[in-house]
């Protein structure tokens, strides 16, 4: 059972509809007491950072993901805005962020791109990981589809699961004990997403 | 290496799957939800589906077809045809569709642009410019399917869709549309190379040969098909297919 976070943003019924076809069962749901008793969550969303935080702590979930995450350390898998939202701060509206991972989010730096690099970086892309892990095992030649303008920018190297390049490389897969993160989009890439969801029931 | 999208785009009319030569004569080829079911299985970088017929009978999207094919879209999908409103674009959102392509009321209501891309971010809207060469010979923006020819040029209305928020413009040559003669590049590049924002080529293309030269004649950031991708042959017989990764990677990613 995967609880996926609704704070608002994102197209949430692509990701169910992607576990569906894997036979996982989910509920989408902002209900503050299933997601006090979720196994495994998914943190979505498309959009803007600053709204996404904004939502999180009007709708009082910033606690309870806190008390679920870091004191019981279910697992957690940020998804786009849902994984820049796991670092420190983005530029993108100068909010804070949750600050589970050591890390900021920043803007494509315009001046290291080349004309026909534009932002946001949108495509397929190939992703390169850093090291080996369960979350991405059993995925051959990897690639995502991405959307994003933004990157986050990790203080500790090992943090970093996988990188892509877009114009320069950045990070685009984060992993730290229970907290996961994927800058791609997993439920609009096919094959390698399915692998990628079911990596996170099995091995998480 | 540069891997671009490859995009199948799907045209609907009353509900059947279509295609068209030159925007007329839309031909039967079958239907929409299994179609969308083959390219999935074919593992697709990315769908356009486009219902030509909703603005011409002034309907607004078809709801019901856009959740039924996004149910079979393990890829990103653009929904086009009869979006008029933020209303419309929401619930084509709802329904599953990650992005939203407007031709008509963009053209006509560029706040409308503005007002999805505020709420759902500019990448969430595609302008769909659909050209044609007059009889002087000179490019014209076309709206209604095609049926009804604006003053502007492309490169002007391009510009204007980019400023209203637009985060991409998918550029069609109604000459080329179906005719297997190639993308018109010298129409991309005028455009490409006058905007910022991503440039999807459609209209003409036969092979992975016209989707190189879209890209490095053109400019272009991405290449759409129709005919190529659900017609084999001259004769035009029906059949869903979509080029191996292999040969994408060597004639178009490896060469660009």
């Amino acid at each position: 059972m995967i609880t996926i976070v609704d704070y608002g943003l994102g197209n949430l019924l692509s990701i169910r509809n992607m576990l569906r076809r894997l036979g996982i069962t989910s509920e989408i749901t902002a209900d503050l007491a299933r997601i006090a008793s979720a196994d495994r969550i998914i943190l979505p969303g498309v959009g803007h950072f600053a709204k996404g935080m904004e939502n999180l702590h009007a709708s009082g979930l910033i606690e309870v993901l806190n008390e679920q995450v870091l004191h019981h350390q279910r697992p957690v898998l940020g998804i786009c805005l849902g994984m820049q939202l796991l670092s420190r701060f983005s530029e993108e509206g100068d909010a804070q962020g949750l600050g589970w991972i050591a890390a900021d989010t920043r803007r494509f730096d315009r001046t290291r791109l080349e004309d026909h690099h534009k932002i946001p970086h949108m495509g397929w892309t190939d992703i390169h990981p850093a090291h080996e892990s369960p979350l991405l095992r059993g995925i051959e030649a990897p690639r995502f589809y991405f959307v994003h303008s933004y990157h986050v920018i990790c203080d500790h190297p090992e943090d970093v699961l996988a990188t892509a390049t877009h114009g320069y490389p950045v990070t685009c897969a984060v992993e730290r004990g229970n907290i996961l993160g994927v800058q791609f989009h997993p439920e609009k890439s096919h094959t390698y997403g399915m692998k990628l969801f079911t990596n996170f029931v099995t091995h998480y | 290496m540069g891997r671009i999208r490859v995009i199948p785009v799907l045209l609907l009319e009353q509900g059947r799957l279509v295609k068209t030569i030159r925007f007329r004569k839309p031909s039967y080829v079958g239907d929409p939800v299994n179609a969308v079911k083959i390219f999935n299985e074919k593992e697709v970088d990315e769908i356009i589906v486009v219902d030509i017929s909703a603005t011409p009978n002034g309907t607004p999207p078809d709801y019901r077809m856009a959740r039924e094919i996004a149910g079979e879209c393990f890829m990103p999908l653009c929904y086009g045809g009869g979006v008029r409103s933020l209303e419309h674009a929401r619930q084509l959102f709802q329904a599953g569709a990650e992005k939203v392509a407007i031709n008509t009321a963009a053209l006509e209501n560029p706040k409308l642009v503005e007002s999805i891309a505020l709420e759902y971010g500019s990448q969430s809207v595609v302008v769909s410019l659909d050209v044609k060469k007059n009889m002087w010979g000179q490019y014209r923006v076309c709206t209604q399917s095609g049926r009804k020819e604006l003053g502007d040029d492309p490169k002007t209305a391009a510009l204007r869709m980019e400023s209203a928020g637009a985060g991409e413009l998918m550029l069609t040559s109604i000459d080329r549309d179906g005719t297997f003669e190639g993308y018109d590049t010298g129409l991309l590049a005028a455009v490409c190379h006058a905007v910022r924002i991503p440039v999807i080529a459609c209209g003409g293309a036969a092979s992975i040969a016209h989707m190189r030269a879209a890209v490095r004649d053109g400019g272009a950031s991405a290449t759409a098909a129709g005919s190529m991708f659900v017609y084999k042959g001259v004769h035009r017989a029906v059949l869903i297919s979509y080029p191996a990764q292999q040969d994408l990677t060597a004639q178009l990613f490896d060469v660009i």
